[in-house]
């Protein structure tokens, strides 16, 4: 990822004051204009309220401003001088746990609104959990509303140790604290004058500074989206490989295998619009040429010759069922995976995750919607993954209903 | 990653991706041309994806019949210069009926000579995949739209049934009449736009630098007056320095007042710009919101 772009998703229950903080993240760096100020402020005068509810200017469809809730996750973007920023604005619902699951897929870091008089709850556990499910590494824990119980220290120590405790299950992960008030603006874009106990940074300065660590992915990982074939007879029997580069990096000259299936051959140039180029890495989009005419194509995968990932048919993963129709154990679906798409049946449902416990439920008959559990899976053919544990790109999937809808996003073990 | 690597580069990576994946899952797919900075950005983008190969789609431009001339005529020199194919389509019945935002009202204006032209144009050829240039940023309802957003076989957006996007996995899947808008752009901010056009030296229309134009002051918006007849009562005509931040048909597109006559002042005032881009347009005002738009398959 860029280092001049952060993608980070906001999580808090209902009333932690999310809105409030993307607000003022929003204003204070003009990621907000006037105007769009000014219609949310009109909006909430329409429905007899006082100045702005920023959760006007957040929430796009009528549905939810009429609702006052959140129902979809929003995108948001703001400059500052040091980084460009992209928040996933998910729901805090328990019904809506698959909207975040979605938000956080693209997200490198969590922030997790608490509300400093209610401490760890049940909704800070499941954002927790899922937040480390879909891989981010980096977590803030914003304890919010210290208006509300005098700026005192103490209160604000309890509920990092609870954290602390919790996060601990979960396994390692870099986390970190800051106390604020999104009310009045202490500790997120300024420092107020009312924790001068605290000495750590703001939000806007760790969110500006946090040095975002990468996956270990070094393999090489190139799923090929197009065989590019133009109809170009100056080009004549020119054939390229055209993808984003998953995780790794590719030079001309190095030898390379084709998974599924593990024929060798060498990249002879890595082509851009912008000319040719002696070597890429993530999540760079080229077009690669290789020494020998190949039968390979879309779905494929491009990887070195020593750590080409294992072709598989079968095996295990976590789900997140997102689908109001129950998933059943035998349930057939098409599965999307990088750039291939296979058919696959669910051959188990092992247990079901809660997680606000993380205690493991043994053999449920059937998944419902925002549902999360581990199940075995088998495709027709076979694909070439990682787990996702190691690499965010290889290891994630999708299941595809007979409706064509997005029904599960998994994560491979 | 250590590696020297801005946040424009990465954006375009992401759209080139994108515009790869629609090719690889549709049929039949087009890129809605509107003529404006979007769409200059999205074309280079389509160029580099399919380098060394040409563009492997056709572009399709509404035409409402009242687009400024300026963008008639760097439609036609653009699109020759880069060896696109070009698509125009108008809905020729409704322009012969008069209609006019002054006459039918803004929201019916525009449901017959965009929308509905544009669904006429994705019926007549048999488009299954509509690639369009709007961003998140510039509109509320907006922020919640897909990547790969789906339509219904009548063309419509239903915003409470959104498939579930996650990664970079963009589900195209869909049966038999129905299709696919797919917006590239959807993570650029006007800022990035402008710097992206500065840095890779990407032409535009004359329009969105500042010069001296005859205006009248309507609402919150300069509207420039090319005709005499669409001075309204009470109107005076005034000549000022102003550029457009948006285009779109001349009767409804404000222009705001600029002395930005280079790219690089441009950038340096959508850096500063307090109000957002869309503000000029009248469309985006009536009681006919952007959501209820493109409920109906507005773009």
């Amino acid at each position: 990822m860029s280092v001049g772009l952060l993608r980070f998703i906001t999580a808090g229950s209902v009333d932690d004051g999310k809105s409030t903080l993307i607000g003022r993240l929003l204003v204070d760096a003009r990621g907000a204009f006037e105007d769009q100020v000014s219609a949310a402020q009109r909006d909430n005068e329409r429905r007899g309220g006082k100045g702005i509810d920023f959760a006007l200017l957040t929430d796009g469809l009528k549905a939810e401003r009429e609702q006052g809730i959140t129902i979809d996750v929003a995108y948001r973007y703001f400059n500052t001088l040091r980084r460009k920023f992209i928040i996933a604005d998910a729901p805090g619902h328990e019904q809506y746990t698959r909207n975040m699951v979605t938000g956080a897929s693209t997200a490198d870091l969590a922030l997790i609104l608490v509300d400093a008089r209610q401490g760890l709850v049940t909704q800070s556990r499941r954002h927790a959990y899922i937040a480390h499910l879909v891989g981010i590494r980096h977590i803030i824990v914003a304890v919010n509303k210290m208006d509300l119980v005098d700026f005192k220290q103490d209160v604000y120590d309890r509920i990092c140790s609870e954290f602390r405790n919790f996060f601990e299950q979960l396994g390692p992960i870099d986390l970190r604290f800051i106390p604020i008030s999104a009310l009045q603006g202490d500790m997120v874009v300024e420092r107020g004058s009312n924790l001068s106990w605290y000495t750590g940074d703001t939000v806007m300065e760790t969110l500006e500074t946090i040095e975002i660590e990468q996956q270990d992915a070094s393999h090489l990982r190139f799923p090929i989206q197009l065989v590019n074939r133009p109809p170009l007879p100056e080009l004549g029997d020119f054939r390229g490989y055209m993808g984003k580069i998953a995780s790794g990096r590719v030079s001309v000259g190095q030898s390379i295998a084709i998974t599924p299936g593990g024929r060798q051959t060498r990249v002879t140039s890595i082509l851009t619009f912008d000319g040719e180029r002696t070597t890429a890495f993530a999540p760079q989009s080229v077009t690669l040429t290789l020494a020998e005419d190949v039968d390979t194509s879309r779905g494929d995968m491009i990887t070195g010759i020593d750590d080409a990932p294992s072709a598989k048919t079968q095996f295990e993963a976590t789900i997140c069922w997102m689908s109001p129709k129950p998933m059943k154990a035998g349930g057939k679906y098409r599965l999307r995976h990088t750039t291939r798409l296979v058919k696959a049946l669910v051959s188990g449902i092992q247990h079901k995750v809660d997680p606000n416990t993380l205690a493991k439920h043994a053999s449920p008959s059937e998944l419902q919607q925002n549902d999360i559990a581990r199940i075995s899976l088998k495709t027709l053919l076979p694909i070439a993954c990682d787990s996702y544990r190691e690499n965010r790109e290889t290891g994630a999937f999708l299941l595809i209903d007979d409706n064509n809808d997005t029904a599960g996003a998994g994560f491979i073990e | 990653m250590s590696e020297d690597w801005s946040h424009l580069q990465a954006l375009e990576a992401e759209s080139v991706y994108i515009l790869r994946e629609v090719v690889a899952q549709f049929r039949n797919p087009v890129l809605l041309y509107s003529i404006g900075k979007d769409s200059s950005v999205l074309v280079h983008l389509a160029r580099k994806a399919f380098y060394p190969g040409p563009i492997p789609f056709p572009l399709l431009h509404v035409d409402t019949g009242y687009k400024f001339p300026e963008m008639l005529k760097f439609r036609e020199e653009f699109t020759k210069a880069i060896g696109a194919r070009l698509i125009v389509h108008r809905n020729e019945e409704a322009i012969a009926e008069g209609a006019h935002p002054l006459k039918l009202g803004v929201a019916r204006c525009c449901g017959a000579l965009k929308t509905g032209a544009l669904l006429q144009a994705l019926g007549k050829y048999q488009f299954d995949a509509a690639i369009g240039g709007a961003r998140r940023d510039e509109e509320r309802s907006r922020a919640k739209e897909r990547v790969f957003s789906f339509r219904d076989s009548f063309g419509q957006w239903d915003p409470r049934n959104q498939r579930p996007e996650l990664w970079n996995l963009y589900n195209g899947e869909i049966h038999e009449g129905e299709s696919m808008r797919v917006f590239p752009l959807s993570n650029w901010t006007e800022r990035d736009v402008w710097q992206y056009i500065q840095e890779q030296n990407i032409p535009i229309v004359p329009l969105y630098y500042a010069r001296q134009r005859k205006v009248v002051f309507r609402g919150t918006n300069w509207i420039p007056i090319d005709n005499p007849e669409d001075v309204r009562e009470g109107e005076t005509v005034v000549t000022e320095w102003v550029r457009f931040r948006t285009l779109g048909c001349m009767p409804c597109t404000g222009a705001v007042k600029s002395q930005a006559t280079t790219i690089e002042e441009i950038v340096a005032e959508a850096g500063a710009a307090t109000r957002s881009e869309r503000e000029t347009r009248v469309i985006d005002h009536g009681a006919n919101t952007m959501e209820d738009k493109k409920r109906e398959g507005y773009f």
